[in-house]
């Protein structure tokens, strides 16, 4: 390759908004009900049915709005948006096109370089969710599950700021942690409630103007979206070293296969005939009503992190790490509330709970366990009812069943005996049949009566004090 | 007097005092059904059983005194493109041929809590879209004064059904006239609302920043009263106005001394049928002697209602009824090749020719390169005629004017010329395009016996007036019979 290139990526991120009910009908918005059962003449499409808005959409886009800097549109209107498909039961679909509820915002990324940028937003605009189509293999045929139709959803719009995947996902982890700590939507990408689309070009280091861009679309995961901006980049640049140029057209990513093919040219792009929605009132916002949302933003997470630092003394890292998660951040919160010393509660949530996570695949905003069990917790090894290692053992019928740390540990049995005649009877046992290593250790090998306390927990089975066994063991030898 | 010529109000007052019941009345009103529907095909569905047990149901809380209001009992017809819970609702379409909602109108549940009892489901032009009730697909129906003519429309069945007896009231839905227009050439009463006024929710849209439901009566009286149970605030139609005033009844009044009319040139000038124009000027001359002020001015734009209507109807329609696609409900092709064709064919067969006009001319006016010069010149238009309206309106209380430059025309007369049909809609479609209240009454005949209908048109929110202004005019020798 001869030629220096630049990436130009801008993104439209699909936020589904965390409502009980549906944008524009009373229906449930919860997930996973049977096919159908969420429904009404409103979100099947019935004729003579009409939309009415759901406030609390309305709220959230204007509490991300204003959380990303945008200016918030006073007069907005919805659109119809045409296009037949039997997932979109009115075949046109409610959005904003003319008048979205917000424009020109942006919000301020951390560059690779470790310098920081602004990414631009173009605007924020509400609009319905479509149905689901479910194709039958055995039947040969297609059903509509309508369930989700009319889920609300906001979509946001970038300007074309971003430079690599890098910037990307530094865009979109800052926009999850803004709306999740609004409490607008978990925002996780893969159960769709965030997705994103990307819009990506290549030009020759130092143009003007920008390339041909195309939009990739079937992006679920960080991962995927990186390996699909370095295999779109690298096509593009592939056909303009050939001699060939970018055609402007919609792609499906295949994330197994890593790659992508076109689903359709801006030549065969349908002409969505918006209009404004004719069943709906235009939206007046007033400034009541956006004092009344200015009024109840959160604390958001630069706040937060600079709070952490001023309250507790809890080092950097593990602050940065409960933060990047709100239900984690509420949690320590809660906690340290209940009287728990913040660092072993931070201690606690960077430990087993992150492992936990991790290696059971639970995202932050489906942990179980309560605040008042983990200070429990806390608070019975402070005591030294239990040792470390129990505690862990408790944490993880904890984590997975939200027991009470104190009714379970007296059921089991698991309290440290504290009765220093039976120890010391069972540490003169230990010492009795580990000549060798008692002999090492009084030959100066210090490393020697850790496996002298290994053997009296084991033969304790683990319900010692290992502070106090060492120290008995000191004295003995 | 004979029950089937009783007005719904007088029927009810009947019926609550003993003199007769609403399962006699529903007999009654069935049997002439029976007996002349086959003349006029008023009806596309007829529901005996439901219309009898709904009566007995009715009387009986009629007789334990739950249900006192005015129309208590009375047996009516409701336009085919009005929801009514497990009674075919087909907008006289062959695409909704087969479909039966799962839900009642809010309006027309408001007339059920005021003890209306449905006898079935009147034809119109088909979605609402034409002036005739030609474009129906189950046939047209025929003008009870003459069968060789139209009944107007698109209620053309519900105008029809009160002229012949064939209900005691009926309601229908005006987007550019299709209540007003109907009742005038059928020589029976009818109202289009203040936009807001009436619940749109389980109407079957076509124009929906135009359509209001509305009553067909057999008197100004009537009309009051069907007008004030159909009127509420509804939340589940974001349009819906929350008002205070609907005690229509109370307007019942012949009291017209100082009332200041207006009648507009623009509605007296070239196309006007002379024997109309003189009915109407006739008309003002009863109110001016009963002490109305009248005078005539100059409204202007009257020509760019026509054009405006149309581009906005026409666009809304075009995405309102989208969502007959051969999917969920109605008529779906035999033989298909795959998705788009399903669509394709499902709809060409199961759409007529005035609708599929209008979707085409709808999708034309909102397609890209041709919306503003279209869709947006024509929203221009409509606020100019609102302000243009406001205007008279300063000065005026009532403005006065024919329904339409003539009476029914003979059956098959229309069609052939769709621009000629549209004309027609001149008198009627600036009221739409301003949300106003408008009225129409009989005025007259002309020398071949078709009813003339005179229009009184209000301020929003002012039917009181032009309830008050129609009824003392009928007091004046212009009563139902």
């Amino acid at each position: 390759m001869s030629k220096q290139y630049e990436t130009v990526i801008g993104l439209e991120v699909h936020v589904e908004l965390a409502t009980k009910t549906k944008i524009f009908c009373g229906c449930s918005t919860a997930f996973g009900a049977a096919p159908n059962t969420q429904t009404c003449p409103v979100c099947t499409g019935m004729p003579g049915s009409l939309p009415v808005l759901n406030k609390q959409v309305l709220e959230y886009a204007i509490a991300v709005g204003l959380a990303t800097n945008c200016d918030i549109t006073r007069y907005a209107k919805f659109d119809r948006k045409n296009y037949f498909y039997p997932d979109n039961p009115q075949n046109y679909q409610i959005s904003q096109l003319y008048l979205p509820i917000c424009r020109n915002g942006g919000v301020e990324i951390e560059t690779a370089e470790g310098g920081k940028k602004t990414v631009g937003i173009h605007e924020i605009h509400m609009e319905e969710d479509a149905g689901k189509l479910i194709h039958d293999e055995w039947e040969d045929c297609s059903l509509v599950d309508y369930n989700r139709s009319g889920v609300p959803l906001i979509e946001i719009v970038s300007e074309p700021d971003m430079r690599s995947a890098e910037e990307v996902i530094a865009y979109l982890e800052k926009l999850r942690l803004v709306i999740q700590y609004l409490g607008a939507s978990d925002c996780k990408l893969q159960e769709g409630s965030m997705r994103a689309d990307v819009n990506l070009s290549v030009r020759e280091a130092g143009a003007e103007a920008f390339g041909t861009r195309t939009e990739m679309k079937n992006l679920n995961s960080f991962k995927a979206i990186t390996r699909a901006i370095a295999g779109e980049t690298e096509r593009q640049i592939d056909l303009l070293e050939a001699g060939e140029s970018v055609v402007q057209e919609t792609r499906r990513w295949d994330d197994t296969k890593g790659e992508s093919y076109a689903m359709r040219s801006k030549e065969d792009a349908q002409d969505y005939r918006y209009f404004p929605d004719p069943d709906l009132v235009p939206i007046a916002v007033s400034e009541e009503m956006l004092a009344q949302i200015r009024e109840r933003q959160p604390e958001f997470r630069t706040e937060k992190m600079k709070r952490y630092r001023e309250e507790f003394a809890i080092p950097d890292y593990n602050i940065e790490i409960i933060t990047g998660e709100k239900p984690l951040a509420d949690f320590f919160e809660a906690t340290v509330a209940l009287g728990s010393q913040p660092k072993k509660v931070s201690n606690w949530l960077m430990g087993e709970t992150l492992r936990l996570m991790k290696e059971r695949e639970v995202d932050a905003t489906d942990l179980c366990f309560s605040p008042e069990n983990l200070a429990k917790l806390i608070a019975l090894t402070d005591k030294k009812v239990i040792n470390g290692s129990v505690a862990k053992e408790v944490f993880e019928v904890m984590f997975e069943k939200d027991v009470d740390p104190e009714q379970y540990v007296e059921e089991k049995g698991l309290k440290t005996v504290n009765d220093e005649g039976a120890l010391k009877k069972t540490i003169e046992e230990v010492i009795a049949a580990n000549p060798q290593s008692v002999e090492d250790y009084r030959n100066g090998k210090e490393k020697a009566i850790g496996f002298l306390v290994g053997q009296t927990m084991k033969l304790m089975k683990g319900k010692a004090d290992p502070g106090t066994v060492n120290q008995i063991l000191k004295e003995l030898l | 007097m004979n029950t089937i010529d009783m007005t719904a109000t007088g029927l009810s007052a009947a019926i609550r005092a003993g003199k007769t019941t609403a399962v006699e009345a529903t007999e009654a009103v069935l049997a002439k059904i029976a007996e002349e529907d086959k003349k006029y095909n008023c009806y596309v569905t007829i529901d005996r059983e439901g219309a009898l047990s709904q009566a007995k149901a009715v009387q009986k809380r009629i007789e334990a005194g739950e249900m006192t209001g005015p129309l208590a009992g009375v047996p009516m017809a409701v336009k085919d493109n009005i929801c009514t819970e497990g009674l075919l609702t087909t907008c006289s379409s062959k695409i909704l041929h087969n479909f039966v909602p799962t839900y009642t109108a809010e309006a027309l549940k408001n007339l059920q809590k005021a003890g209306a009892v449905i006898l079935g489901k009147t034809n119109m032009d088909e979605f609402a879209m034409g002036s005739t009730t030609e474009t129906s697909a189950y046939g047209p129906t025929k003008n009870p004064r003459n069968t060789e003519h139209v009944p107007g429309g698109s209620s053309g069945g519900s105008a029809a059904a009160v002229a012949a007896g064939e209900c005691f009231y009926a309601i229908g839905s005006d987007t550019g006239g299709s209540i007003r227009q109907p009742a005038s050439y059928c020589g029976v009463v009818g109202m289009k609302p203040t936009y807001g006024t009436v619940s749109r929710y389980g109407l079957i849209a076509y124009g929906s920043s135009l359509d209001q439901i509305g009553p067909l009566t057999k008197d100004v009286a009537d009309c009051a009263a069907v007008l004030e149970a159909l009127a509420s605030h509804d939340t589940k139609d974001s349009t819906s106005v929350a008002r205070e005033d609907t005690d229509f009844t109370s307007a019942l009044t012949e009291d017209v001394a100082g009332l200041r009319i207006g009648i507009p040139n623009d509605y007296l000038g070239e196309g006007l049928n002379d024997e109309v124009r003189a009915a109407v000027l006739a008309a003002a001359e009863v109110l001016e002697k009963k002490g109305a002020l009248v005078e005539r001015f100059d409204l202007s734009l009257v020509e760019y209602a026509i054009p405006a209507y149309y581009t906005i109807a026409a666009a809304e329609a075009s995405s309102n009824l989208e969502r007959f696609d051969g999917i969920k409900y109605g008529y779906r092709t035999q033989d298909y090749a795959g998705l788009h064709n399903m669509y394709k064919k499902s709809r060409s067969e199961g759409f007529g020719e005035e609708v599929k006009r209008r979707i085409m001319l709808g999708s034309f006016v909102l397609s890209s390169g041709y919306y503003d010069a279209y869709y947006l010149k024509a929203l221009k238009v409509k606020a100019l005629i609102k302000k243009a309206f406001d205007a008279a309106f300063a000065k005026y209380d009532v403005i006065l004017g024919p329904v339409a430059p003539t009476t029914a025309p003979r059956l098959g007369e229309s069609l052939t010329d769709p621009i000629q049909m549209y004309l027609g809609d001149i008198y009627t479609i600036a009221v739409n395009l301003a949300g106003l209240p408008g009225i129409s009454v009989p005025c007259g005949e002309d020398s071949q016996g078709l009813p003339i209908g005179l229009q009184l048109i209000g301020d929003c929110f002012q039917e009181k007036k032009l309830l008050r202004a129609a009824y003392t005019y009928e007091q004046e020798g212009h009563r139902h019979e």
